[in-house]
């Protein structure tokens, strides 16, 4: 069982925040769509490797070479604050 | 015939006839784009009247709203990307623009990838322009109502999970999604980054071929990108399938599909055989599981992907009334509260829940070991085929509302869709009949890695003998 505690607990590690009546409803969601996907409990994968992904890829490089990229002006334009060209926080620190 | 009711490549020929001009058919379908969106509401924004420029496809082209086009307002069909104008255009709009391509507008999908109906849209749902009170299928629901509706000539679209085939499937036209690595991610706002590859969605298979031509290719900016060389996919566009292997997967013929869908992919079977297509019965054991494996891998990567709203770097940003943990933490959580929409929120919840300290290799390191032997099914299969047959979805289109309510219902019609996914392998819906209320039904091939060559012989094969790519839907 999905308890809303531990729906508060995750919400609060994905740094959204639940109104009352939704934790209850997302608790009852979760717990739905975690029922069913224990059908993997049933497999035995022990000694199967995981695939993080399905390319046969490492280490891709690129030549270090210096190219023209954003200005600081077009990369701040969607903020909704910047100062001194950098984005703008609520205070961090008291 | 409308020009908007033609194929691109019918109106490259007639342009190139001297028939007709590019202005002409920028004009009309820029109209229709306009007039018909009232009803299917399958653009969430056009964009100003775009120039026409040397290239050898001038067509207009819908764009799914995650796809960054320089400039222009593109926003997942979130609140929280209210008022992004990314600063770049992505590696396949770039293509796009070289070739020519006018790109009429966003197409709506739902709310980052998340849905198969396109009803989570926070700028409301799609309607199918075969039955307006029907989702057209989602995520990619606007880019394929677009095209049945004849409101762009052709679209693109992204597919995570099934998010160009099934709504494809839903809207009787051609969608294609290619391998993993086939085409640039560039720009591509990013959903499950494993599992997402942008794909073409047309009238028939020779659009889709000659789609393809314009995006495939290596990006370096996209480090998944793989530098294979991009064939000229309009060569495979032959009738002859004599001797094509195609296998037949037991397990996505079971219990839950519609009785219509199965005879009228029953039928597409016994037109293969005719062309001269062997036709073996296979099994890839590991289906069942892939639906459970996708809700794991795709929500963790997606919860880890939607991090970065936050209300710092774009748009939108909301401070509750009263302090609550400290300033930046609140900002934050009532930014991501009022921007994302429930089912954002719901995968954004469960992903960090597979991930999160205790769970993991509970959830997530299992899953991606089930995601290793459902890989394997596919390598094991295809050993000793060259496309495997399916539908597409179980079902056709169904009522706006219907599923909504219900997560699993919904993320269990993509159970055929999302194996290539896992697999990485390339994968096409084609029409292939109608069911009794009148709604189209799709057919589904899928080949190994970079076969899309095989996919769209046999494709082509198939829909130059039966006539259901030719029906249009009427608006």
């Amino acid at each position: 069982m999905v308890s809303q505690e531990t729906v508060n607990y995750i919400a609060g590690l994905a740094r959204l925040h639940l109104a009352g009546a939704e934790s209850e409803k997302f608790a009852k969601d979760l717990e739905a769509i975690l029922h069913y996907v224990q059908k993997l409990d049933g497999l035995d994968v022990s000694v199967i490797k995981p695939t993080s992904h399905v390319l046969n890829v490492e280490n891709v490089f690129r030549d270090d070479v210096i190219k023209p990229g954003l200005s600081q002006e077009q990369a701040l334009a969607f903020s909704v604050e910047n100062l001194n060209g950098g984005y703008k926080v609520p205070k961090v620190i008291e | 015939m409308n020009l908007f009711e033609l194929t691109v490549h019918q109106i490259l020929d007639q342009i190139k006839a001297g028939k007709i001009s590019a202005s002409s058919v920028l004009a009309e379908v820029s109209a229709r784009a306009q007039t018909l969106n009232v009803k299917t509401n399958a653009f969430v924004r056009l964009f100003p009247s775009p120039e026409i420029k040397a290239g050898p496809c001038p067509v207009p082209i819908a764009i799914k709203d995650n796809i960054c086009v320089k400039g222009e307002l593109t926003t997942c069909g979130s609140k929280i990307l209210k008022g992004f104008k990314p600063p770049y255009d992505a590696g396949v709009v770039d293509k796009i623009k070289a070739s020519g391509g006018l790109i009429l507008g966003s197409a709506n999908m739902d709310e980052f990838a998340f849905g198969s109906s396109c009803e989570t849209s926070a700028y409301g749902p799609t309607r199918n322009p075969w039955a307006l009170d029907r989702v057209p299928g989602g995520s990619s629901g606007g880019s394929a109502a677009a095209v049945a509706a004849g409101q762009a000539l052709w679209a693109l679209g992204s597919d995570t999970g099934g998010s160009i085939r099934q709504p494809a499937s839903f809207c009787g036209v051609v969608g294609l999604k290619p391998t993993y690595g086939r085409v640039s991610r560039y720009g591509l706002i990013a959903f499950g980054s494993s599992l997402d590859q942008i794909g073409p969605f047309t009238k028939d298979v020779t659009d889709s071929a000659l789609l393809l031509n314009i995006i495939c290719g290596f990006d370096e900016r996209d480090s998944t990108s793989l530098n294979v060389p991009v064939p000229d996919y309009t060569k495979a566009l032959v009738k002859d399938i004599n001797g094509l292997k195609i296998g037949i997967p037991q397990e996505y013929f079971l219990d839950g599909i519609e009785p219509d869908v199965a005879a009228a992919v029953k039928a597409a079977i016994e037109v293969f055989k005719k062309q001269g297509a062997v036709v073996k019965h296979i099994s890839l054991p590991h289906t069942e599981y892939a639906v459970a494996t996708y809700y794991i891998v795709a929500t963790a990567e997606a919860s880890s992907n939607l991090a970065r709203f936050d209300g710092v770097q774009y748009g939108l940003r909301a401070m509750p009334p009263n302090l609550r943990k400290s300033p930046l933490i609140d900002m934050y959580e009532e930014t991501r509260a009022r921007g994302f929409g429930d089912e954002a929120k719901r995968r954004i919840m469960l992903g960090t829940y597979v991930l999160s300290s205790g769970y993991y290799d509970a959830y997530y390191l299992r899953a991606q070991k089930v995601r290793t032997l459902i890989k394997q099914d596919f390598d094991k299969v295809f050993s000793d085929c060259d496309v495997i047959l399916s539908p597409t979805s179980p079902t056709t289109a169904f009522r706006i509302g219907e599923k909504i309510n219900d997560p699993l219902a919904m993320y269990l019609s993509d159970i055929f869709t999302i194996p290539a996914n896992m697999a990485g392998i390339p994968a096409i819906s084609v029409p292939c009949g109608f069911d009794r209320a009148g709604l189209p039904i799709g057919l589904q091939l899928m080949a190994k890695p970079f076969a899309e060559e095989t996919l769209l012989r046999a494709a082509y094969a198939y829909e130059q003998n039966t006539p259901w790519h030719l029906e249009r839907a009427v608006l």
